[in-house]
């Protein structure tokens, strides 16, 4: 067997551990991003000024900072400012997390923004408050609407979250860097690498798209029947 | 003490301006039970407005708004909640929401306002869609409906709550003709047994027929007001009769 095989075959149980990892991370922020977006984009349309001034500012800096800056930000500074433990995986997670956040409270913000007021009023009318309103009749449609825009957030926080190996988070690219930089056999590893990567966002991808049907209104149809 | 002729809402000198533009400016009027209240008049009047302001969908500048004796205090959100919840309220556009059943459209507020149980309040959605004549479609979602039994769903929704009155939005107005008779039938049989009503229409067989007194607004102010008889004889030069002519010489005109 040729050595490039030999090399995958024998470091393939590592990436694939590494590949939990970044699955893990993403999972993470991905909720974190969830949690954020929805509370942000609730705030951005239904808040006072100073709640949506606080909010836009949010948005603004995690939309206007990369990545990576971030991670060195948190994890070199902020955490050490803040004398907290070093744990890669937590601050990968943390800033990947509030990262999306940010994007994914535009996703839901138009969303929202999207769904016919009347139904609003109508709640109103019943009775109900207008947290009870936002809850159960705005969320449940705008979160609907929102999952194909949500499972491209999730395509490229994945693809982000490989920028975790310079803090050396032990996911599928610190991982097969590794690997690489000790057997030399850096073509078939990224080639590798990167088909794990593309596995992750097709299941991802494909499991979303399953929620999305999952989850379809019946008597809405799209396109040409 | 509540008597027959105590007002069970009544609502004193309501003003609302949007900017530079009043839309309404200074309407008073008051309700007794099982009577039934018709605006009619232009668009851009103020009846739309008029109607929700009532349950403070749209909040009065200024003006009062009793509820029996009470007084609700518009700046508090408990008392708009228990206002709203007595005084139910059918749109023009239907505003179902898309996302539940027939049915779950109306157990979503008997169980988060009413505070009823799961099984308690599906009977009762059952009942009302029954009463609607959509016994048989309580597991049908909005998209699945037309747009007559949408309105008949909305009508359940809004009766399902025990509302004291009724307030109706030009109900059949985004009706096909065709669908108008189902919703017209509904609201007659509310009016047999008696609810109590506001409503804007167009419709000229519900102006005639069910009003106990017809309100003609225009430019935010009531301009006219009287019986169905006082105001709608063959002849009569009140403005209430040019504008039924109208709609029948539409009506007319475009068969």
């Amino acid at each position: 067997m040729p050595t490039s095989l030999t090399v995958i075959a024998d470091s393939l149980p590592y990436l694939l551990l590494g590949t939990i990892n970044t699955a893990g991370i993403v999972v993470a922020a991905m909720l974190l991003g969830l949690l954020l977006g929805v509370c942000i984009a609730v705030g951005l349309v239904y808040g006072g000024r100073p709640v949506r001034l606080l909010l836009s500012c949010y948005v603004w800096f995690f939309r206007g900072v990369p990545v990576l800056v971030l991670l060195f930000l948190f994890y070199f500074g902020l955490f050490t400012y803040l004398g907290l433990p070093f744990n890669a995986f937590f601050s990968v997670a943390l800033v990947l997390g509030m990262t999306t956040g940010a994007y994914q409270a535009n996703i839901f913000k138009g969303a929202i923004l999207s769904l016919p007021r009347g139904q609003f009023k109508a709640a109103s009318a019943l009775g109900m408050s207008e947290l009870q309103t936002i809850r159960s009749i705005i969320l449940p449609q705008a979160l609907r609407v929102s999952i194909p825009a949500w499972s491209n957030e999730y395509s490229i926080i994945l693809k982000d979250s490989a920028l975790a190996f310079v803090i050396g988070a032990p996911e599928i690219m610190a991982r097969t860097q590794f690997v690489a930089s000790r057997t030399y056999q850096h073509l078939p590893l990224y080639i590798t690498a990167g088909l794990l990567y593309f596995f992750l966002t097709w299941l991802g991808v494909a499991a979303l798209r399953a929620l999305e049907r999952r989850l379809r209104i019946p008597g809405y149809t799209h396109g040409i029947q | 003490m509540i008597t027959d002729t105590t007002p069970i809402l009544r609502v004193d000198n309501i003003s609302k301006c949007f900017g530079e533009t009043c839309i309404l400016k200074g309407v008073s009027l008051s309700l007794r039970k099982g009577e039934i209240k018709v605006l009619i008049g232009p668009s851009g009047g103020g009846k739309s407005t008029l109607l929700q302001c009532i349950n403070c969908l749209v909040r009065p500048d200024a003006g009062e708004i009793h509820l029996g004796e009470e007084r609700i205090d518009l700046a508090s959100k408990a008392d708009l909640c228990r206002l709203r919840q007595q005084v139910g309220m059918i749109f023009q556009d239907f505003n179902l929401f898309d996302h539940l059943s027939a049915q779950d459209n109306i157990t979503i507020a008997l169980r988060k306002v009413k505070k009823l149980g799961k099984r308690e309040a599906a009977e009762r959605a059952r009942l009302e869609l029954e009463q609607v004549g959509l016994g048989d479609k309580t597991l049908l979602y909005p998209a699945q409906l037309s747009g007559g039994q949408k309105q008949r769903v909305a009508i359940a929704r809004a009766l399902a709550m025990d509302p004291k009155a009724l307030l109706l939005d030009e109900p059949t107005s985004a009706l096909d003709p065709e669908l108008i008779g189902e919703v017209i039938a509904v609201i007659r049989a509310l009016a047999a047994k008696g609810m109590t009503m506001i409503m804007a229409t167009h419709q000229i067989s519900l102006i005639s027929t069910l009003a106990d007194e017809i309100l003609f607004m225009e430019n935010g102010v009531i301009v006219e007001q009287g019986s169905p008889a006082q105001l709608l004889t063959s002849g009569n030069p009140s403005k209430s009769q040019g504008f039924c002519d109208r709609l029948n010489d539409l009506a007319d005109g475009g068969c």
